[in-house]
């Protein structure tokens, strides 16, 4: 029995700022004041702050620490769990509430807004104990559905529910199921999960299996039930340790306590999980590629027909869904459909997690009710953009999405929406951009990312992307012509037709989007060789305010290449011929007289 | 795992182990003072006895928790009861055994020890 529990987070973004020598150093504080059998300490998964972390709280006071160093335990020790005075310059701004009390986390603005079914035992619970997990009813829905239900039963609840896909294409995760049910216990089938999340700026998937792993176990299991598979795969990037190791944790606990293996709740159904490991090639997160790439071949795509309900991994049936789809199954089984389709709008069913990245001042994971205006994310639950600097547009759906812009602000978030706009759901990257963004310069970013994990299989995607990238450059560059910007375009469409699997049928999409929104970004490269967001180096130069300078000479001192000449108290100037547009003048400057123009 | 039942029976006991996650919103709090003051006239023992008893009871509407220096250190170890709604209850000179029968009567059936209270000492 402890009296008091310090949840420290250990998640990937908070790991790689300490927080396991927080964490040890933490125990060993505690340990040497005879305290480690009052006070616990609890390895938790993601709170989705990460901006602010290392995070750690303290139960039963609710306090939340962030940006705590290794450094900063002794006095945690010392002040708070020895003598009751919690560091107030440690605790979270937003949970103070000006007076003694502290706020739960759950209570601040960056969680209020938010809807958390997919991440419900996110920071809460130590995903290496199983207990935890079933606490909070973990393995109950399991349960009921092999001791109270059919397999069309489950199958039934989950296309009542409206669950679609949360990998990105959205489809009817029930539908899927349904396909792969035919023939239940004459033929071999297969259930896979999709970890191998890879879209720039996405990292929802690795937060549920670092801090939820039994989640995606038990609506595995279920799954298998529900279309008759013994057998379970789970595709994990290689990059992903911490997730892999604790799904590893998480599969031997289960398989200790009956909850894998043979005739689980004494129902006579079977069922195993095995891991795979991917070796970090962005395709075989494309379905056809995973399934090839378990087999043990090289990851690459094949055309569809057959679907892999009816031919998939070792040509068997088999349904592959992504994480959090997954993460979403137990809590439709325990509250039924009616309780998810009550969420959300008409034709997208309850929540979804984002990954917040870019200018934005609470980068981290929020999981919010589908129809929620970006708006609201953005300015509400994300903080607002650092600096002051205005809204440009936000980029979701990764190197297959698009750019949704100012205009279209208050657009609720949900699937079709999205693809009316000539963006994407995708997998939930969510990055934000600013008025100092080329959305020239952030399609070349995508379109880069493209050529580099194209498998190379087709044509299309291989070559096409690439010229599309070189056209991109030389626009960039200042070279480009408007016949380059048609090109381009033309290009676009016959690679969205003609690509064999869907990283090439959506790779032009962040060029067409940002042609659709931003076209006179593309012409005022072409036609005036200007970059209105001064990003592209070849389209702008260095030059010092003669008015604002007052000859202090410190950044012609601080150049590199001393293109910057002027006597001492007057103003100074930059031979742009000698400049290689490096900025370290701008950030010598005290006197903000430099800029770009 | 064969049956419902002991799945259930894993999850009530991992619960409860959890319930001091629950933070102490709504709750009746249980505040032992932990400064330095506290802490030499027993203040420690005080706090895991109360911790146990209110366990072992299961009274999840009370959350025990520490704080710092109160003021009156030569009436440590002090125990306050914050009651939603009621006037805070202040319990002086405790022990373990007072703390456990402020648990059983105030905390169980709400019944204030007069006896054990600040009031009733001649400051």
């Amino acid at each position: 029995m402890y009296r008091c529990h310090v949840l420290v987070c250990g998640g990937t973004g908070c790991s790689s700022a300490k927080s396991m020598e927080i964490m040890e150093s933490l125990e060993k504080e505690l340990k040497e004041r005879g305290l480690d059998k009052e006070i616990a300490v609890v390895k938790t998964g993601c709170f989705g702050l990460c901006a602010m972390g290392p995070i750690l709280v303290v139960y039963p006071d609710q306090v939340t620490y962030c940006m705590v160093a290794p450094e900063d335990v002794q006095e945690i020790v010392e002040e708070h769990l020895v003598k009751g005075r919690p560091v107030k310059r440690l605790i979270y701004d937003e949970s103070m509430q000006g007076t003694e009390e502290t706020k739960r986390l759950e209570e601040t603005d960056f969680y209020k807004k938010q809807k958390r079914i997919a991440l419900r035992n996110c920071g809460i619970i130590n995903p290496e104990n199983i207990e935890e997990y079933i606490a909070r009813n973990g393995y109950e829905a399991l349960g009921l559905v092999l001791t109270e239900m059919t397999p069309d039963e489950v199958i039934q609840v989950i296309l009542d529910s409206g669950l679609r896909g949360r990998g990105g294409a959205g489809f009817p995760t029930g539908l899927k199921w349904k396909f792969a049910s035919g023939n239940r216990g004459k033929v071999q089938k297969y259930v896979c999960c999709n970890a191998d999340e890879g879209d720039p700026g996405a990292f929802m998937d690795r937060s549920v299996l670092e801090g939820d792993p039994h989640v995606v176990l038990e609506a595995m299991a279920i799954a298998g039930y529900a279309i008759g598979a013994s057998q379970g795969y789970i595709y994990v990037r290689a990059e992903y340790p911490i997730a892999v190791q604790r799904l590893q944790t998480a599969i031997e606990q289960a398989r200790k306590y009956g909850l894998l293996g043979r005739d689980i709740f004494a129902s006579g159904f079977d069922f195993d999980i095995e891991l795979r490991l991917g070796a970090g090639a962005f395709v075989c997160g494309e379905e056809t590629a995973l399934m090839t790439s378990i087999e043990g071949h090289r990851g690459e795509p094949r055309p569809r027909p057959p679907f892999p309900a009816v031919k998939g991994l070792f040509e068997s049936p088999t349904i592959l869904n992504n994480v959090e789809t997954y993460a979403n199954i137990p809590q439709i089984i325990l509250n039924g459909a009616k309780w998810f389709a009550s969420m959300g709008t008409e034709k997208s069913k309850g929540t979804k997690v984002f990954a917040l990245g870019g200018k934005i001042n609470n980068t981290g994971l929020v999981e919010i009710p589908m129809g929620t205006t970006l708006r609201t994310v953005v300015e509400e639950i994300g903080g607002g953009i650092p600096n002051g600097k205005k809204f440009k547009a936000a980029q979701t759906g990764g190197p297959s999405g698009g750019c949704i812009p100012a205009e279209h602000f208050d657009i609720p978030i949900d699937y079709d929406n999205l693809i009316s706009i000539g963006s994407m759901m995708g997998s939930g990257g969510l990055i934000v951009m600013d008025e100092d963004t080329c959305m020239v310069d952030i399609a070349k970013f995508f379109l880069q990312f493209t050529v580099d994990e194209s498998c190379g299989k087709c044509t299309p995607c291989r070559i096409g992307t690439k010229r599309m990238l070189e056209i991109l450059d030389k626009i960039t560059e200042g070279n480009g012509t408007m016949e380059d910007i048609d090109e381009l375009e033309e290009l676009a469409y016959y690679i969205k037709d003609n690509a064999l699997c869907g990283l090439g049928q959506t790779a032009p999409n962040p060029v067409l989007s940002t042609l659709r929104y931003f076209r006179d970004e593309y012409i005022a490269h072409v036609v005036d060789k200007k970059c209105p967001a001064k990003v592209c180096k070849n389209l702008f130069v260095y030059k010092i305010d003669p008015d604002k300078c007052k000859g202090c000479t410190l950044c012609a001192r601080g150049c590199p290449v001393q293109a910057i000449s002027g006597k001492t108290k007057s103003p100074h100037a930059i031979d742009t011929t000698k400049c290689i547009k490096c900025d370290a003048c701008v950030s010598c400057c005290r006197f903000g007289a430099i800029y770009k123009d | 795992m064969k049956t419902l039942e002991e799945l259930k029976a894993i999850r009530d006991k991992a619960k409860q182990e959890m319930e001091v996650r629950e933070g102490n919103s709504g709750k009746v709090r249980v505040v032992v003072g932990m400064a330095t003051c506290g802490i030499a006239s027993g203040a420690r023992p005080v706090l895991n006895s109360l911790a146990e008893e209110v366990h072992r009871l299961h009274l999840d509407h009370v959350v025990v928790t520490q704080t710092g220096c109160i003021g009156l250190c030569q009436y440590e170890p002090i125990v306050e009861i914050y009651e939603p709604g009621k006037e805070k209850v202040t319990y002086v000179k405790m022990t373990p055994e007072k703390a456990i029968e402020v648990v059983d009567k105030h905390l169980m059936h709400g019944v204030v020890l007069s006896k054990y209270t600040l009031s009733s000492t001649a400051l």
